[in-house]
Order: C-alpha cells, then structure tokens, then sequence
C-alpha cells in the first residue's frame, strides 16, 4: 500500500534542468523561466492533492499499536483430549467467542458478534465444533474449533420467548447422527451437530405455559428429561424420546409456595429449588414416574440464617451450595434424600463446576480470597473433608476478588492428575493458574472503556549522567550511520532487520517523560469493571490501573460514568501531579447516590475518595473556571435539579458565585421530547440550603417537541477543549465570512416515532429527519431543517462552525451525510479595510447570546457507502491545521475523510477563484479512499467511540479508538508541515553539509590563487 | 554603485553556476559558493547590470590629467625657465583647452542623460518577467518581485555614485536625476502592483481578520443527556 503515493512524491520534487550546450541567455532566461513555472505548476497540483494517510509496510506499528481483546468471560470450555493446540473456548459479555492458546493465553481466532447477538451458551460438539446459541437461543452455530470457521448455522424459531438450553450429549448416536438438544422460544429443538439440520421439534406452548428450567440427558438413555415450572406452583417433568421428539411421559407435582430463581440439578432424577419466602429447600425426586417433593426449613440446616439465601448455579454431583447472608454452604443429599450440611466457609469463596475425575470421581474447585493472595483448593465430591490439592496463589491487589472459576485437569508425567484453574477476576481481567502460579494474564477489563481522558507525562528531570549521554550519542550516530546504509542500499538483510528494529522499539517513544512534540501520552481510561487503566501512547503498554475503592465500598452496583480532567497543572501547582475525576453511581435508578473519586494521573494513587456522597448525580459539567491550584470546578446536577459544585472549598465558591450569573445548563429528556435550559439561583432558598456548595436552580426555557410527529434521537455537542483559531473564513476572492462560533449550541436530531424503528419499519412518507441548532443560553432555535423520507440512527459531530451527519435516505435506499454550517451575519459588514486597519470593528467584542446575532447557514448532502458506528474529527493544538472527519464504520475501521469534500460552498463547476481556493467539485457521493484508512488493515472489534487529541505538534492529532479491541495512532491531517519526518536522514544531511563546507572552501583558495593571478597579469 | 564584473569563464558557465544553487534554495539553505551577485535571486538582475556597467565605465578606464592649471608661480619655488610666460601658454592652450572641456562636459550631459535613463530598460524588461511570472504566490514570482523592488531601491541609494563621473560645473545633472529617480520610482511601483496582484499586500479584509480569534462568550451552558 500507498507505493505509487511515494513515487509520486519522488518524481515531482526534483525538476530536472538540464543544457547541453549553453544557449544565449535572454532565450535561456525564458527556457528557465517556463520550465520553473511547469515545474512549479506540477509541484503545486501535486500539493493540492488530497493527503492520504497511505504508508509502507514497514512503517506499521511506528506509531501506531493495537490491542486485541475478548471482555469479561462468561463461560469457558477447556479442550485439551488428544488436541496438539491446548486450548480453552470461552464466550464473553462483549459478545465474543475466542479460542484462546491455554499455554500462553493468546488468542488462536475470535469472532465478535453483534450487540444484540448475546452469547447465551457454549459447548463443544464432536470434539471439533464449538457450538454457540446465542440471539435468546434463536440462533445456533458452530464453528470448526482448529480455526473458527463457521461450519453451519440454524435459525431456532420459537412461539414465544423463553429461556435458552443447550444440552450436547456426549456419546449420543441417533442414526449415525449426534442431535444437540436446544431449549428455545418454548420448544424444544433437536439438530444435528454434523451439518445444523433440524431433527425435530417439540412445543411446549400447547402444554400450557410451562417454563423449562434445566434439560438434561441422563447417561446411557434415549430419553430427554425436561424440567419446569408452570406458573411458579407446579413442578413438570416431560420425557421425550430423542428420535422423534414424541412426547413419552409427563409427571407434575403443585407446589402453592411457589418457588424463586432456578431449579439446580443434583443427580439424575433429583433437584433442588428454593421456595418464593426464599426460606425453605424443596427437594424434587422423580421416582417410578411421581414426584416427590421434600421441604426443609434452611433455619433447621443453618442457624441464624436470613432471607437472602440463593443456590449457588454449580453443578456439584449429589452436593449443592446454598449461599446465605453469613457465608456459603454446602450441602450434600443422601441416598434417602436427608440434606445433610458438609461445610461452611466464607461468603466470597468462589466454586466451579464437578469436574469428571478417575474412577467416577468428581471434582470441583473453590478459591478463597486471602490478603494479597487467592487460595485454590480442589476437592473431590465424595471426600469432602479434605482438600485433594490446595495451592496459594499470591494476587495482585487491583484485580480485586475472584467472580468466576473454571477447572480442567490434566495427566501429569508421573500419570498423577494436576488441575488448572481459569478465574476471572472482578476487574474482568482473565487468568490461568497451574501448579501455584499464574501461567497467563489477560487484562479483559479494557475490552469494555466506557471514558477517556488524556495526561501528560511527567516533565523530564535535568541532570541526566554524562556517560549516558554519550552512550544514546553513540546509539544516535549508529542508528543513523545505519538508516544511511539502509538509504544507500548498502545494508545488508540482517542490517535491514536491524533498522526495523530500532524503528520500531525505538526507547524515545515509550519514555516516561514529557517530549517536546507531546506525542507522549498517558491514556486514562475507565473500564465497566469501575477499573482505571492508564496506557502509554508510545507502545501501549499498561502505566498503572486501579480498582476504584469508592465504587466497591458499598454493597449495592456500582459503576464508573464519567472521567473528568481535575486538575492540570501547566502555570501554577507546577509541583501537582494531574489528576482526574471518575463520577460513579452506586445503583440502578438516576437518583442513586453517586460515587466521586480524583485519582493522581501520574501513579494511579486514588487522592480523594468521596464516595458514596449524599447526592445522586444525572450530569456533570466541567466549568471553565479553575481556582489558584489549577482544579478544575465541576457542577454535577442531581435528580432534583440541584446544583453540586466541586472542589468544596471556599475559594471555589467564591470563582463560583462571582460567575454564576452567566452560568446556565440544560437537560436533554429524550423520552418526553423536551429540552430545558436551567439558571443558576444566586441566593439559596431559604428553607432548604444542604450547604454551601449546593445551589438550586430555576427553568428558564423549554423546547418542547411535538410528541406524536417528533422524538429526539441524538444530540450533539462540541468538545469543550476545542481550539479554534480565527472567526472568518477565507473565500475566492479574498472575501471573508464570519463564523458563528459559540460553545452553546446543541445540535439535536429528531425523527417522527414510526420511524424510530430499524431501517425498513417505515415507509419514506412516514419518515421525517429533523435537525436543529439550538442555542442552550437562550433557547433559540438558530436553524432547523427537514429531510423528508430519512431516518435514523444519526450520528453527527459538531467542530467550529459545522455540524456533519449521517443519517439513511428510504427514498434513494442509500445512507447520507449531510453537512451544516453556520455563519454570523451580523458581522458580515466588517469588510472595510480601513476600519479594519484602525480597529474601529466590533470583531473581538465579547458575545452574548441575548443579543440574538442573525445566522445564515449553509448546507449539503451527499450519499456515502457505508454505516457508521462513530464519527469524530481531528483536533490540533491551536486549531489551524486543516480538520478531518474519522469515521467508525461498520467494517469496525477508522477512515478519515478530508473535510473539503464536506463543503457545503461545493458546486459543480467551480469557478477559477474557488478552484485556487481548494474547493473541490461538487459530486452526490462521497469518495471512499482505501489508502485513508487510519486504522489499515487493523479491525477494531466493536468499534464504539473514536478519541481525538491534540499534540503539542499543530499539524498533528492523536487518535483513540477503542470497542473490543484498542487501537491509537496519529495523524496530520495536512502532512506534517511543522516537523521532519521519522524516516528524515540526518546522517545525509550532515554529509552533504560536510561536503559543501569542503566545496566552498576549495572554491575559495581557487578563487583567491586566481585573483592573485590576474593582479600579476 | 553597480558591480563591475570580474572577467570569469564563459556567460554560460556563469549562469548555471548562478541557477543551481537557486534551486537549492528550495530545500534548506547551503552556505553558497562564491557567488557573483549579493542577490543571486535572478539572471536578469546579472545581465542588466553588466550592460549598465559596460554602459557607464567601458569608455575609458583611468586618466592622468597633466595639464598644470595652477596659475601662480609663487607657490613653486623654481622660477620659470627664461622666455616662458606663463600667460602666453594660458592664452595659447586657452582655445584648445576651452574646446576639449566643452566637448567632455557635452559628452558627460550625454553620458549622464544616457545613465538616467538606462532604468527605462530595466522597466520593460522587469515588466516582461513579471507577465512571465504569472499571478500565483511561488518561488519565481517572488523572487522577481522582490528584486523589481529591490533593484529601484539599491539604485536610488546610489544616485550620487552614479552621476559622480560626470560631475562638471557646467553640466546641469539635476534633470538627468529627477529622470533616473522617476524611472527607478516607476520601477518600484510596478513591483508593489506586483506585490499586490499576488496577494501580498494586506489590501483585503480578509488580511486584517484572518488571524483573528473567536470573540469571547459572556455565557456558559453546559449540559446534555442524563448519564447512564
């Protein structure tokens, strides 16, 4: 890729001039004159190109890495018989299945399904396909386990929604046939596992409304038992016949306490559930075609237990776990059908599945969470007085407690059994232990960012060694000494190598320091596990992470919304690290109390953690203010419109009353279809002030959407840190066109509600697209526009002046982007030069939003390929570097597209001044360019947001984008203008500065030696 | 005062050793070899000037004057030889030398007349590379710009040097200079209309705002969706 770019570059830099024979010079001068202007002319058609972001093969991972990962694994099955590859299938919440290598924990091939394709099983068919049900158990596929590729896939069609089982019996022949039993949609489905045909299917709709809890294949038989509950009062068992899906026997047993959560199989005709009072054990035994139902008091088993007792889901043969409030206990049932309790041990212990062991032995694990360290021991069902295998595994402190456990076993040289453990943590990191130690880590936590924020690095400390110097001087003179050889075509392959090598793991660009281009990053980023992980951008690796302790203090859910920039010291508290605010909230509703938490940038170090506060959080807003320590004053909203400031400190208050009057926010309720605009009351009301840092706040104004034509599906608004250099744009002509630049303008995209749908549940003339630009001081509406027969999903950025979005056209059947930008009109009159030259201009005085500035916009749509995930664009430092949008598309890739071909000036046939200008013809598509795909040939697996950062380089952007997978690059949406590239040869450079000193003083004493020869003439 | 050209080489040498570093330029900026010209910037520049010099000096290269116009005797102390008068040589050489003076103060009026109005030359010849140049912001047209702005200017420094060779009591050089400084004038002019038909010149509204950053804003608003 992107060879024929560098040839081209090559060609049109160099004109070549060359005279034979010396001709006389006015016919010279316009020979020269001409050619330069060709050259010149060549030159500028070349510049005028539209910039990719091509690059050679082996300029990949220069600046650029990518991170493969999998998420929090839901359930795991170990293939390890007779396989050359050890290797684990697990299926994850992200969605993904993954064969991961067991010795090294890399990933062999991964498929990432949809959002709405939930995993909900796994299993492995024939010892050769993995079997996934997933989609509500709508869809069955497998997958051929050496290298993923999809064998076959069946659509399940069920009456009604239901749990999804999948049963795949292991030693089953019908027919030559191996069926898998699948329990879906109220029916249950028998397919074969060679080619995913249907068997046959049995429906439990006609059976009443039977709910089906487990399915299962007692070994040896031609039976399927099904299991379950018909409204919550009545035991049912049905037996079916695994040829036909004939319906063999039906038992039922009423039970009027009803029952709660699952029923859990113990052995082969009996379960276990518990009652609705969730207080009493009802055991189930199937005997001779009746149902016995057997009930306990758990008071009676346990003393002093409470209501909140569950079943642990493990599958223990002839043992069943029961957690309580005091801890988790197990207990076995005897042949007669007596619970009898084995142990208790503490509440955090985590058990895994039995395990078929020797002889008819099963095994389970459980880990115990220590002080610094987990403590695995395997035990055998049948002996539980003593741990078969005990080892203590020391464990990081911020992976937190163990959620899951599974165990597999293996035959050792000396033919005894060892056992190895794949746990996943409560940060969703993934781990494998063997013989006491961690084998592999996976961080998974990071395959679900929620927020990202961006640090500085800390700023070099001066005094670096002589030695040291001289020593990278060396390495400097060598790489370079190298590169020149390589330049030369003097390198030999093994030097070749070498010059890649140091290309690619180049020190300077993983130092922990500040660099003078602020290439040099920490990405910060909050994991769904409450986890905060920071990356270094030069190669990605972790810096630190830290389990936020303040949304793990409480028993109820918490978990991380939004992660703030607190404090970045660049003036004053030089000697503070930079820190940022992670906002939580612990529970499900919006009115749950929040948790807040500032954690230093640099270490990790959780600084303050204030939670849970009192107060629930909805939004927070990052004010434009900071007091003397450089904190960043915040104003997080609660549920009842109240305002919070931080940092509570009176300084704080006192910046914050003495702005409050010009300090407004607004809500966005997308349900209802209104938009509020809020002021802050300056005195606090008299009968409730909770404190001083608390202000309440009145409604100014409302835009309230018609309800049954519109419901707002997106807004939008800019990036508050965005930089823009100058209010005026530039036109042919030398004319100008003021920008209407304000932070406070919404963009909002509503549709009518038949059209909310997916694409395809309306027709065009049901369907209307409406955008708005709303002012959120005022309320205004600057401009709203219509787009008969389109609809959503919308996805827009809003940059400078210009809103860009993409939205599907029913009526074209294609997806579109438009573009919107908007101007100032009241201060198009500015164009006096005179008046300009003297300052006598209403240009740089500041702007309210109540004087009602007049707008005009334009505006342009065009067609473009594909859906998109995500749309961003490029921010630089001071703004002046052309922008680009980086689109997510389906295909989980980033492509940037130049923003000129988003111009809504664009026409048809431009005339010479807009051409001069840069304005490109107006064509109904937008170009897909392959070679600006800044991700190339990477995918980022469920792509869900793109990040753009400014360098302290202006013709350079830092770009995140993060789903299952991460991926970070930079760009410079105008080449590098402002710096020499990586591959720039100092080393030629030097020489040819060398060779020119050399050259001028030979010349000289030849000069010198001529005049004197003259003067003696 | 013009250069006056060290006799180097060939023309043609001369003006690819002029050219190729020019194109250098482009890059990065070389120490230069001993170039012939302070602005190298074009050949024109070279050309023109070696006329003007060939033009103002190629006449005569040095001259002894041996006429005695001391008129006294008393300053010398050697008497004069006998039978020689001063007054007769005077009144002898009188005619003679009355002649020789007018025909070199003619020639210097003419010469000085000649010299004023060499910038004319200069002009068109200018205004030729101008049209040639084209009207796009590049290298060339820069270059020719700045030395038509240039070359006015540095010749305007050195009126007095020029005219210096025909000073004379009985020329009257003040008309042959307004000219020389009215043409020179017109030079620089055609190079700011040429300044300004490139766009160089900050004539536009566009010059004075393009720099200009967004006005303040007096409100804040910040806000959105609630937080899931």
């Amino acid at each position: 890729m992107g060879s024929d770019g560098k040839k081209r570059e090559g060609k049109t830099d160099q004109p070549s001039l060359e005279f034979s024979d010396p001709p006389p010079p006015f016919s010279l001068l316009i020979a020269m004159a001409m050619a330069i202007k060709l050259s010149l002319i060549l030159l500028f058609f070349s510049s005028s190109l539209i910039p990719t972001f091509s690059l050679f093969e082996d300029q990949v991972g220069l600046m650029d890495w990518h991170q493969r990962y999998i998420g929090k694994v839901k359930h795991a099955v170990f293939h390890t018989q007779k396989a050359g590859w050890k290797r684990v299938v697990v299926s994850t919440e992200e969605n993904v299945i993954a064969s991961l290598d067991l010795r090294r924990g890399e990933i062999f091939w991964r498929h990432v399904l949809g959002a709405n394709d939930v995993v909900d099983k796994i299993d492995i068919a024939l010892g050769k396909y993995v079997i996934t049900l997933s989609s509500e158990g709508s869809i069955l596929r497998a997958w051929n386990l050496p290298d993923g590729q999809m064998v076959w896939e069946s659509f399940l069609s069920g009456s009604m929604s239901s749990k999804a089982l999948l049963t795949v019996p292991a030693n089953l022949k019908v027919d030559l046939d191996s069926p898998i039993f699948v329990y879906s949609g109220a029916c249950i489905h028998a397919i074969s596992s060679i080619d995913g045909e249907y068997l046959w299917k049995k429906d439990f709709a006609s059976e009443g409304s039977v709910d089906v809890h487990q399915l299962i294949l007692p070994g040896g038989s031609d039976v399927v038992h099904a299991v379950g509950v018909t409204d919550s009062s009545q035991f049912d068992t049905y037996e079916i016949h695994v040829k036909n899906g004939g319906l063999l026997k039906h038992t039922s047993a009423s039970f009027p306490g009803g029952i709660y959560g699952e029923i859990l199989p113990i052995s082969g005709d009996r379960f276990v559930v518990l009652d609705a009072s969730r207080s009493v054990l009802v055991l189930i035994t199937i005997e001779n075609g009746q149902i016995h139902l057997e009930q306990t008091h758990i008071s009676d088993l346990i003393h002093g237990s409470s209501g909140n007792t569950v079943i642990l889901p493990s599958k223990l043969s002839g043992i069943f776990s029961l957690r309580t409030d005091n801890g988790i206990v197990f207990i076995k049932v005897t042949g007669e059908g007596k619970l009898n309790v084995m142990e208790r041990v503490d509440k955090t212990v985590v058990i895994s599945d039995a395990l078929p062991h020797s002889e008819g032995e099963q095994a389970f694990a459980l880990v115990q969470h220590g002080d610094g360290k987990i403590e695995l021991s395997v035990r055998l069902v049948h002996d539980m007085s003593s741990n078969h295998l005990k080892e203590t595994v020391k464990m990081d402190h911020e992976r937190g407690f163990v959620h899951k456990i599974f165990i597999n076993n293996y035959v050792r040289t000396d033919r005894s059994h060892g056992f190895r453990a794949l746990i996943v943590m409560e940060d969703h990191s993934l781990l494998l232990l063997q013989q006491g130690e961690i084998v592999w880590t996976r961080d998974d936590g990071l395959a679900s960012v929620i927020d990202v924020a961006t640090s500085e690095l800390p700023v070099e400390k001066i005094g670096v060694s002589v030695a040291k110097v001289e020593h990278s001087l060396f390495e400097w003179l060598k790489g370079h000494i190298l590169k020149l050889k390589g330049t030369l075509m003097l390198a030999t392959p093994d030097e070749v190598a070498a010059i890649q090598k140091i290309r690619l793991q180049s020190s300077e660009k993983s130092k922990m320091t500040r660099d003078h281009n602020g290439f040099r990053r920490l990405l910060i980023l909050l994991t769904r596990a409450g986890k905060l992980y920071a990356l270094h951008t030069g190669d990605g690796r972790i810096v630190w992470s830290t389990l936020l302790q303040s949304l793990r203090t409480t028993s109820q859910q918490c978990a991380g919304l939004k992660l703030h920039q607190w404090q970045v010291p660049h003036h004053h508290a030089l000697d503070n690290n930079p820190s940022v605010l992670v906002v939580g909230r612990c529970g499900l509703s919006l009115s749950s109390p929040s948790a807040l938490s500032i954690v230093d940038a640099y270490t990790g170090k959780e600084l303050q953690n204030m939670g849970p506060v009192q107060h629930s959080t909805v939004q927070v807003i990052s004010l434009p203010f900071r007091d003397s320590s450089e904190q960043q004053l915040h104003l997080l909203i609660d549920a009842d419109k109240r305002a919070h400031l931080y940092p509570t400190t009176p300084e704080a208050a006192n910046i914050f009353q003495r702005e409050s009057e010009n300090v407004y926010w607004y809500s966005v309720e997308s349900e209802a279809g209104i938009l509020r605009g809020y002021g802050v009351k300056k005195s606090h009301s008299s009968d409730t002030p909770p404190s001083e840092y608390c202000f309440e706040t009145r409604n100014l104004w409302s835009v309230v959407f018609p309800s049954e034509s519109e419901k707002i599906i997106a807004t939008v608004t800019r990036k508050p840190n965005e930089v823009v250099h100058t209010q005026a744009k530039m036109i042919a002509d030398e004319d100008v066109m003021y920008k209407y630049i304000s932070k406070n303008m919404l963009f909002v995209a509503t549709v009518s509600p038949k059209a909310s749908g997916p694409i395809g549940s309306a027709t065009p003339d049901e369907s209307v697209l409406v955008v708005y630009l709303v002012d959120t001081v005022t309320g205004r509406i600057l401009h709203r526009m219509t787009h008969l027969g389109s609809q959503g999903p919308v996805h827009a950025v809003l940059s400078e002046n210009w809103v860009v979005y993409h939205y599907f056209n029913l009526r074209a059947h294609r997806y579109e982007m438009s573009v919107l930008e908007i101007y100032d009109q009241s201060r198009a009159e500015n164009k006096d030069v005179l008046k300009l030259i003297v300052g006598k201009h209403n240009l740089t005085t500041p702007v309210s939003s109540y004087s009602r500035p007049e707008v005009t916009t334009k505006s342009q749509s065009y067609f473009f390929t594909h859906s998109v995930k995500a749309i961003s664009v490029t921010s630089t430092a001071k703004g002046i570097t052309s922008k680009h949008l980086l689109i997510g598309t389906i295909g989980d890739q980033v492509l940037a597209l130049d923003k000129r071909f988003v111009d809504p000036r664009r026409s048809l046939n431009p005339t010479q001044a807009e051409k001069e200008e840069g304005l490109l013809p107006l064509t109904d598509a937008l170009p897909i360019i392959p070679q600006s795909y800044v991700t190339h040939s990477f995918k980022v697996e469920g792509l869900r947001g793109i990040e753009t950062v400014p360098a302290k380089l202006e013709s350079t952007s830092l770009v995140f984008a993060y789903g299952v997978d991460l991926f970070y690059t930079r760009i410079a949406p105008s080449r590098t203008y402002d710096s020499l590239t990586e591959d720039f040869n100092y080393a030629l450079l030097l020489l040819t500065i060398l060779a020119l000193v050399v050259a001028i003083f030979v010349t000289w004493v030849l000069s010198e030696r001529k005049d004197l020869q003259d003067k003696w003439r | 005062m013009p250069i006056i050209l060290p006799a180097k080489g060939g023309k043609g040498a001369e003006t690819v050793e002029s050219i190729h570093p020019w194109l250098f330029e482009v890059r990065s900026r070389p120490l230069r070899p001993r170039l012939p010209y302070r602005s190298s910037l074009s050949l024109s520049l070279q050309l023109l000037l070696m006329e003007k010099g060939k033009g103002v000096m190629g006449s005569r290269k040095w001259a002894v004057d041996f006429t005695d116009n001391s008129s006294t005797p008393s300053t010398r102390d050697i008497p004069d030889p006998p039978g020689f008068t001063r007054a007769s040589l005077d009144q002898d050489d009188s005619s003679l030398s009355r002649q020789k003076k007018d025909a070199e103060s003619n020639w210097k009026s003419q010469k000085a007349w000649e010299v004023a109005q060499a910038p004319f030359k200069n002009l068109m010849m200018m205004g030729f590379m101008m049209w040639m140049a084209g009207s796009t912001v590049h290298l060339f047209s820069i270059g020719i710009t700045f030395s038509a702005l240039w070359q006015p200017l540095s010749a305007l420094q050195g009126v007095g040097k020029v005219f210096e060779p025909y000073k004379d009591n009985k020329v009257d050089l003040l008309a042959p200079k307004l000219l020389y400084i009215a043409l020179n004038l017109g030079g620089m002019l055609l190079g700011v209309w040429k300044l300004n038909t490139l766009g160089l010149l900050p004539t536009h509204a566009s010059d004075w705002v393009s720099s200009l950053p967004p006005a303040h804003e007096v409100e804040f608003s910040g806000g959105g969706v609630a937080l899931h």
